[in-house]
């Protein structure tokens, strides 16, 4: 076992544990986390099963296999920064829709309460 | 909903979104309800931090405040879903510095009478002389030419924001509107709904106060972010 391929095990491994200590304390969900776990998985998969790595590079082209680990990390995060575009578009879109209820709520309630007279913005 | 809350069937709702419009809000209120008295006026207050709130109140409109600066399309979107729910037959957007005028409302009305969905008062169609700077007018002309070229009818003024809604665009807008820069898009999705929009000559003013939403910087994005939505508007997926 070389240096690289050490050193690419132990990246993996300690990815892989933080991804979980994070799931397991509930600060990352688990929806989000699929991705995460998958790029934590293909990149130990790739360290310790060298001859996959080389079976990858020459089937893509690349003269240096360990190069090939960049690659597939690389494709990863870009993976994982598309589906967080993704919710974030979702979320805004959310957050649009919940603003515009309060606005509607607010203006109904103040037609209810008509006594109940709010102050003005920034004067709380 | 019951229907003691739809008092309003039958009835004109102009939509004015304001952000930071506290010294022309209250008077372009005011000359809505002096040109059009039997409409009613709801001002969508887009996260103002000045008075815009209180001089539209003072003023005699309805306001809904959103809890932070939205940006005009989710700002008139909110006014939309304000007249699907109280029932409105018809929706009028009005800017709310001053540059459209009330008094070319009944234009729109007129035009809304002859089975149009959605009537725009339009620049550059021979009434009036307003006169853009260039820039905006370069960005003008490219988007009726985007427009006119996606949904195969010329359109001449798709930046303009006074325009007039049947109950059936309330609708369709309350449940889906474009937002940041909306206009040109807003034309091609009911277009290709099947909705009949048309243009009608209209006067526009020189505005009163406040700035222009689109500043040069901002003008590339805008362009940018349009014409990606009016590409990708014609191959979207029909909303829901």
């Amino acid at each position: 076992m070389n240096r690289v391929q050490l050193v690419s095990i132990l990246g993996s491994l300690g990815l892989l544990a933080m991804i979980l200590e994070l799931i397991r304390r509930g600060k990352l969900a688990e929806e989000y986390s699929l991705l995460w776990i998958a790029t934590g998985a293909v990149l130990l998969l790739l360290s310790l099963w060298r001859g996959l790595l080389d079976l990858f590079a020459a089937a893509v082209g690349i003269y240096y296999p360990p190069s090939g680990l960049f690659l597939v990390g690389f494709i990863f995060v870009l993976l994982l920064i598309l589906h967080f575009s993704v919710i974030v578009s979702r979320l805004s879109r959310q957050n649009r829709e919940l603003a515009q209820d309060v606005a509607l709520l607010r203006e109904k309630l103040d037609r209810l309460n008509p006594s109940d007279d709010r102050k003005p913005r920034g004067e709380e | 909903m019951n229907d003691v809350r739809r008092p309003h069937a039958n009835r004109i709702l102009v939509i004015i979104p304001a952000y930071q419009e506290e010294e022309t809000i209250g008077e372009v209120v005011r000359n809505v309800y002096r040109h059009v008295p039997d409409a009613s006026v709801v001002v969508v207050n887009d996260g103002s931090l000045d008075r815009t709130e209180e001089a539209a109140r003072a003023a005699g409109a309805v306001v809904l405040t959103l809890p932070y600066n939205l940006g005009i399309g989710a700002a008139m979107q909110t006014g939309y879903r304000y007249a699907d729910e109280e029932g409105f037959a018809i929706a009028i957007q009005v800017d709310g510095d001053g540059q459209h005028l009330p008094s070319e409302i009944p234009i729109l009305l007129e035009e809304l009478g002859r089975g149009t969905d959605l009537a725009i008062g339009a620049r550059f169609l021979g009434r009036g002389d307003y006169d853009p700077p260039f820039l905006r007018k370069l960005g003008i002309r490219f988007f009726s030419f985007a427009v006119s070229t996606l949904v195969g009818r010329r359109f001449y003024d798709t930046t303009s924001g006074f325009r007039a809604a049947n109950r059936r665009v309330i609708e369709s807008f309350s449940r889906y509107y474009p937002y940041d820069y909306p206009e040109p898009e807003a034309i091609l999705i009911l277009s290709r709904a099947g909705f009949a929009v048309r243009e009608v000559p209209a006067r526009i003013q020189e505005r009163e106060g406040g700035r222009s939403s689109i500043t040069l910087r901002k003008s590339v994005y805008y362009l940018l972010k349009v014409f990606l939505a009016l590409a990708v508007g014609r191959f979207r997926a029909p909303p829901d």
